[in-house]
């Protein structure tokens, strides 16, 4: 940009404002990220100080085949795309129907709209702990309720059963989020301009077909920002299985696999070679959702 | 990804450790909570009025998978914070490089304790860790429901598979619909590589063999596991799979379970006072794979290693040594039923006294079974992972035995060409 004396006064003190944000980012950030992405192509690990440049080993070599002939890792990449897919749509057509339900004016919103958040606002470990209660085969509160309406015949084990470990984990995760879904697309919904609405009235228009052609259009960008938010979040999911089924392969997210190699196995190389495919992967997904969803994170509406 | 911080992070905690010129202060890591570390901190405390220097106890996280994390942090990073760390049976193949050589200080006294144990912790010919107290899976029962059944305790599997089958039917008939035949810990963790190795060496069988050969696809490995996977049909509450000792000793002590396998600490507490079963509980060795079969009990326990980064090894090593003798493992046995270490405190009357069925069960602590630790040395968590992961499937019934063992066998094989 060729400009004038004050254009480039003002990038230069805006290069100076920005400085120490850059620098921050770069040591908490970039730093971190580079490092992982350096041993990803190393041999390192904790149980010894020395370690060599392996090239592309970690991820693919004919003597032990890899991180890409990783069944472990390929079952770690299937549970994470399923979890997030099922769980970031159940959360965002729920997180919807609850923004419409709140944004219909009633005696007490505002005490339902705090009550809604109470999920969002338990930390993960302690909500996993306490849904890993509720959900134990002996002592749970679940079986009970189940078995005394006759729902159940006898208790289900649901974290030992692979079958339904993962689906319970989704489970809780959708109660836990959805209130963030909500919260999010109600502030969307905020900002509608009543007019279109009392035009649509007018025209005596069904408010289903409001809901599909007026409100959903409206509210598709702050939708898809928020549905990016919580696709991230789930991509690197952690802290719910973890806590509810540790390292268990059958609910093993990509990072839990990370994590496992690098703390439990020592293998700094290979588990950052698995950080540094998710990673890759977040990037790839994410690139892929703006594109085609053709989603301005920079807002101008045009 | 983290070992620049790591040294950041433990160059700024030994910066931090005071040294006092007199008498030295030297750390320990013992425990993290109840019996285990009122019985270290008064063990402790004995040896600073003996040698006039002083112990900080740290307190470490309860779990072992979490304690041997942040052990290998602060030793990758060759911090000396703490000077005697308590470690686990399995870890001096992994840790052992950090650890000193502690036979110039024993004047021989590791021969008193089990060989067994000894060995497990000498690596190159270094006795890296004294043996404080041992730990072997034992089979639980309910006299009371043998007795009421007409059965014998059993001596093999399928006998307790059958013994369990008939209490389990009868109760049931009877009206007590929660009643279980076994219980053991199958969570896909540690405890299911102890719980499984059991079976497969009462059998005869072995993960990797003693020259580091993958023998895990073998008939002996395979008929274990089958067996093992047939109780899950109908003898084993579903929810086992996600068991680990104390979900197992919760169900055995409500009185819901014929048989527990668990380690000795759960008779302690199924004898106290408020315990429902309390009188109606006998222990035994587990039981024979066949009629061929052995019995066996998998090797626990803690070990005492000093750091190879300790400011005062010679000190620290003093404190092992005492911590390791027999007037503390004695008061350790009698105080909290550790099982010692040294072989002759099984004849002693006042810890027969205390725990009865040490004079019964001294052949399975002494010959217990090592887990593969030794021979696959830092690669052991990867196996061990490997091997809960496939018998959790082989007993999920996703995949049948002789698959999920062949599978293993693969996947340890490439585990295997990276070196152990």
């Amino acid at each position: 940009m060729q400009g004038s004396e004050l254009t480039r006064a003002k990038v230069r003190s805006a290069l100076v404002f920005l400085a120490p944000m850059l620098l921050a980012l770069a040591l908490a950030a970039g730093w971190p990220l580079g490092r992982t992405l350096w041993f990803a192509f190393t041999d390192a690990s904790l149980t010894d100080n020395g370690y060599s440049f392996i090239g592309f080993e970690n991820f693919w070599n004919s003597e032990w085949g890899g991180l890409l002939e990783d069944g472990n890792w390929w079952q770690a990449v299937g549970n994470t795309l399923y979890f997030t897919f099922v769980s970031v749509a159940l959360e965002t057509v729920l997180g919807v129907g609850i923004a419409l339900a709140l944004d219909v004016p009633f005696r007490g919103r505002a005490i339902v709209r705090a009550a809604v958040l109470i999920p969002w606002a338990i930390p993960t470990v302690v909500s996993a702990k306490m849904w890993g209660w509720m959900l134990h085969d002996q002592f749970g509160l679940i079986n009970d309720l189940g078995m005394s309406l006759g729902l159940l015949d006898q208790p289900v084990a649901w974290m030992a059963n692979s079958a339904t470990a993962l689906t319970a984990i989704v489970a809780v995760d959708v109660w836990k989020t959805t209130p963030f879904m909500a919260l999010l697309v109600l502030a969307a919904l905020q900002m509608l301009p009543r007019d279109i609405y009392e035009a649509a009235r007018i025209d005596g228009i069904h408010p289903v077909r409001v809901f599909f052609r007026v409100t959903l259009p409206l509210i598709r960008p702050a939708l898809m920002v928020a549905v990016i938010f919580r696709g991230l979040d789930a991509l690197r999911a952690f802290d719910l299985m973890y806590a509810m089924t540790a390292n268990n392969e059958s609910t093993m997210t990509m990072s839990v696999f990370a994590r496992q190699q690098l703390v439990d196995f020592q293998d700094v190389g290979y588990g950052s070679a698995a950080a540094a495919l998710l990673f890759v992967m977040v990037a790839v997904l994410t690139a892929a959702v703006l594109t085609l969803g053709r989603v301005r994170l920079t807002g101008g509406a045009r | 990804m983290k070992l620049g911080l790591f040294v950041g992070a433990a160059s700024i905690a030994a910066g931090t450790f005071v040294t006092t010129a007199s008498a030295e202060e030297i750390s320990i890591s013992c425990g993290a909570l109840g019996i285990e570390l009122t019985l270290c901190k008064d063990g402790v405390k004995k040896w600073e009025e003996q040698t006039g220097n002083t112990v900080k106890v740290v307190s470490t996280p309860n779990s072992s998978s979490e304690r041997l994390a942040l052990y290998q942090q602060i030793l990758a990073a060759g911090a000396g914070d703490i000077d005697v760390l308590q470690v686990d049976v399995v870890w001096p193949g992994i840790l052992g490089n950090h650890f000193i050589d502690l036979k110039p200080y024993t004047e021989g006294a590791e021969n008193d304790h089990f060989q067994a144990i000894v060995e497990n912790n000498t690596v190159d010919g270094e006795l890296k860790a004294m043996p404080w107290f041992t730990d072997a899976g034992v089979l639980f029962y309910r006299t009371d429901l043998l007795e009421k059944y007409g059965r014998e305790v059993p001596t093999t599997w399928e006998e307790m598979a059958e013994t369990a089958r008939i209490v389990q039917k009868g109760e049931r008939e009877e009206g007590d619909d929660d009643l279980w035949g076994y219980v053991f810990q199958a969570r896909a963790y540690e405890g299911l590589t102890c719980n499984a190795l059991e079976w497969i060496d009462s059998y005869g069988g072995e993960i990797v063999d003693a020259e580091g050969e993958v023998v895990v696809d073998s008939p002996e490995v395979v008929s274990a596991v089958a067996e093992a996977a047939s109780w899950m049909e109908d003898m084993v509450p579903p929810g086992v799979l996600n068991y680990t000792e104390e979900e197992s000793r919760g169900v055995f002590q409500s009185g819901n379970a014929v048989f527990m396998r668990n380690w000795p600490y759960a008779w302690a507490l199924a004898q106290s006072d408020d315990s429902p079963i309390r009188g109606k509980v006998g222990v035994v060795a587990l039981p024979r794979g066949g009629e061929d079969g052995k019995h066996t009990g998998v090797l626990g326990g803690w070990n005492l290693a000093v750091s190879k980064y300790s400011a005062h090894p010679e000190i620290a090593a003093d404190l092992v040594m005492f911590l390791t003798s027999p007037e503390e493992q004695k008061r350790r046995a009698i105080e909290g039923s550790y099982n010692p270490t040294i072989t002759d405190l099984y004849q002693d009357e006042e810890v027969l006294e205390a725990v009865p069925f040490f004079g019964d069960l001294y052949a399975t602590f002494e010959n217990a079974v090592a887990r593969p630790s030794g021979v696959t040395g830092e690669k052991y968590n990867r196996v061990s992972a490997a091997f809960w992961g496939k018998v959790h499937e082989a007993l999920e019934g996703n995949e049948d035995p002789e698959t999920a063992m062949s599978d293993l066998a693969d996947e340890l094989g490439s585990v295997k060409r990276r070196g152990w």
